[in-house]
């Protein structure tokens, strides 16, 4: 970690509201080239929100996100789409194009971005998926592979330009063991080979200790605690504690989401009811 | 008593009044008025940013690829032509079979073929078309853009740094403006076809004859007109349905709404814009 170079993203009090419901609270982090960075928490702590704001997809209501040393909040379009080509982004669910086959999936960056010959893109593809372990399934559309080759492809579909920032939405979850062991040695190779910045959303513990370099943890929509893993796994926070090991009880409450969509429900407006005039003739 | 009889009357037509104001700001009355503000809003901006990818950013170097343009064709026109071919052959047969039961009491059969032609040329043509292309071609391209929407996979194209608008409308707006005045065309020839099977068959007239009262009966503005007609429809239903499709929400549920709602908004401003363009090609001019 060098803190003396720009930091690759800079999120300064970051707050996000929807309507009168605050999700993001006074965010503020740093993380710098080569580091690794989890953000982890709770489900429906805003860490997805959080993820949306960095990659431009949703705007603060206060508050910087930059990237690249740009502040990516009041950019337009084309700007964006600028800063945009030099990240990738790995989807929950591996977000691949129906359409168009694995390899194809994997080749759209290419074709989109740069102005390589349909053979060395062939050979891009090949070897973007040979990092996966997917050699050989080019030719499958999305819907004949599992949801865990999916995520590789998308993670494969992520790496095709090689970006200096990767973002994943939970790369993990669904992975068998094995694949999950797979997924964060690729991270971490990639964050030590060639210096790939790294912001993972997980909340699968053991795979977030394994490939983190500093962590993040959110409740209620702010930083609860953040430090390296080791900072984390020591830490005196009870809310930490809890979530680390995964345990039922302690501070953070059970219904907790519930909670909060029943208290920031908007009361539906009873419609208005025309008022019936009667008209009560006196008779003289 | 007058006097109170006049001042009651009056309060209650002031409450009555008001009661009819506020049922103008009924909160079901608001969000159907923003709803479909919402809509409008949506449309005209797909429709902005849809010109601007055709006409302005090809000359800033962002040329859209043209082979998406061709699977658009294959699959928005080549495949509906079947359809189309039955549906034209039936229109115009039913066209044929209506005139001569009309015709025929004022002993006028001559002028079957002149009906057929013109109906088709003009009318039947252009909007029956129209309406196979928004069942089964316009609905299709709102439920593949609304699945991809509710599977991330738009969100994934603009993260990607690929406009959605320039990847996926155009290349089907591309497609649409060639294929459905083609398909008119087409159909076109299957209905007059139609009409000569039961002039030939049914009626007296050799194909000689039912060829040249055709010919005869259309100039070229008819064809043209219609011609102007289809390419309008086919930018009315395309931009309704990938309109309907990019803002699905909602899961499921929600494209099969969209859906829905894509297949009645493009009939209803299919049809509406029909009568105000034959207003203007045959009674304005």
């Amino acid at each position: 970690m060098n803190s003396n170079e720009a930091p690759i993203i800079e999120v300064v009090d970051l707050v996000r509201k929807f309507g009168d419901r605050t999700v993001l609270n006074d965010i503020s982090f740093n993380v710098h080239r080569g580091e690794t960075l989890v953000i982890m928490g709770g489900s429906g702590c805003g860490k997805s929100t959080l993820l949306r704001h960095m990659i431009g997809s949703m705007k603060p209501t206060s508050g910087s996100v930059k990237i690249f040393g740009e502040e990516i909040a009041t950019m337009n379009e084309r700007e964006i789409g600028r800063v945009r080509q030099r990240f990738g982004m790995l989807f929950q669910s591996g977000a691949l194009l129906a359409s168009l086959t694995v390899g194809e999936n994997v080749a759209l960056p290419l074709f989109q971005h740069t102005d390589k010959s349909p053979d060395e893109i062939e050979e891009i593809v090949e070897q973007k998926l040979q990092m996966v372990g997917l050699t050989g399934f080019e030719d499958l559309k999305p819907a004949e592979i599992s949801g865990g080759m999916k995520k590789r492809v998308g993670l494969a579909r992520a790496l095709a330009l090689d970006p200096e920032l990767l973002f994943s939405d939970e790369p993990t979850s669904g992975l068998d063991p094995i694949m999950t062991a797979v997924v964060d040695q690729l991270t971490l190779k990639l964050a030590h080979g060639s210096h790939v910045t790294a912001v993972v959303v997980s909340h699968d513990m053991t795979s977030a200790f394994r490939i983190a370099t500093r962590m993040i943890m959110l409740g209620h929509g702010s930083i609860v605690a953040q430090g390296t893993p080791e900072e984390i796994r020591t830490s005196t926070n009870a809310e930490v504690h809890q979530f680390i090991n995964g345990e039922a009880d302690g501070p953070i409450p059970l219904n907790l989401s519930q909670d909060e969509h029943e208290h920031h429900q908007h009361v539906k407006p009873r419609p208005f009811v025309n008022a019936r005039f009667r008209f009560h003739h006196k008779t003289p | 008593m007058p006097r109170d009889g006049r001042a009651v009357l009056d309060s209650a037509l002031v409450i009555l009044l008001a009661a009819k104001l506020s049922a103008f700001f009924d909160p079901r009355v608001l969000s159907f008025c923003a709803s479909a503000y919402r809509i409008l809003k949506n449309y005209l901006q797909l429709n902005i940013s849809l010109l601007y990818w055709i006409l302005i950013a090809p000359f800033t170097g962002h040329f859209f690829k043209i082979s998406p343009v061709f699977r658009q064709m294959v699959f928005i026109g080549v495949r509906a032509a079947p359809m189309v071919a039955l549906t034209a052959f039936s229109v115009g047969v039913t066209l044929a079979m209506q005139a001569a039961h009309s015709l025929q009491q004022l002993g006028a059969e001559i002028y079957v073929p002149d009906l057929v032609m013109v109906t088709l040329l003009r009318e039947m043509g252009p909007v029956l078309i129209a309406v196979i292309v928004i069942g089964r071609s316009g609905s299709a391209v709102a439920a593949e853009l609304g699945t991809m929407k509710v599977s991330e996979e738009i969100e994934a194209l603009e993260v990607m740094a690929i406009n959605p608008v320039q990847y996926l409308v155009v290349p089907r707006f591309l497609a649409m403006l060639v294929m459905l005045p083609a398909l008119t065309i087409f159909g076109n020839y299957i209905g007059v076809f139609g009409g000569w099977a039961v002039c030939t068959f049914a009626l007296d007239f050799n194909t000689a004859g039912y060829v040249l009262r055709a010919l005869q009966s259309a100039d070229t503005w008819d064809l043209y007109s219609g011609m102007i007609k289809s390419a309008v429809f086919a930018w009315i239903v395309i931009t309704i349905a990938c309109n309907a499709g990019l803002h699905v929400e909602g899961g499921a549920e929600g494209v099969g709404q969209a859906t829905t709602a894509s297949v009645v908004q493009a009939l209803l401003a299919m049809l509406v814009t029909n009568a105000v363009l034959t207003g203007v090609f045959f009674f304005a001019v």
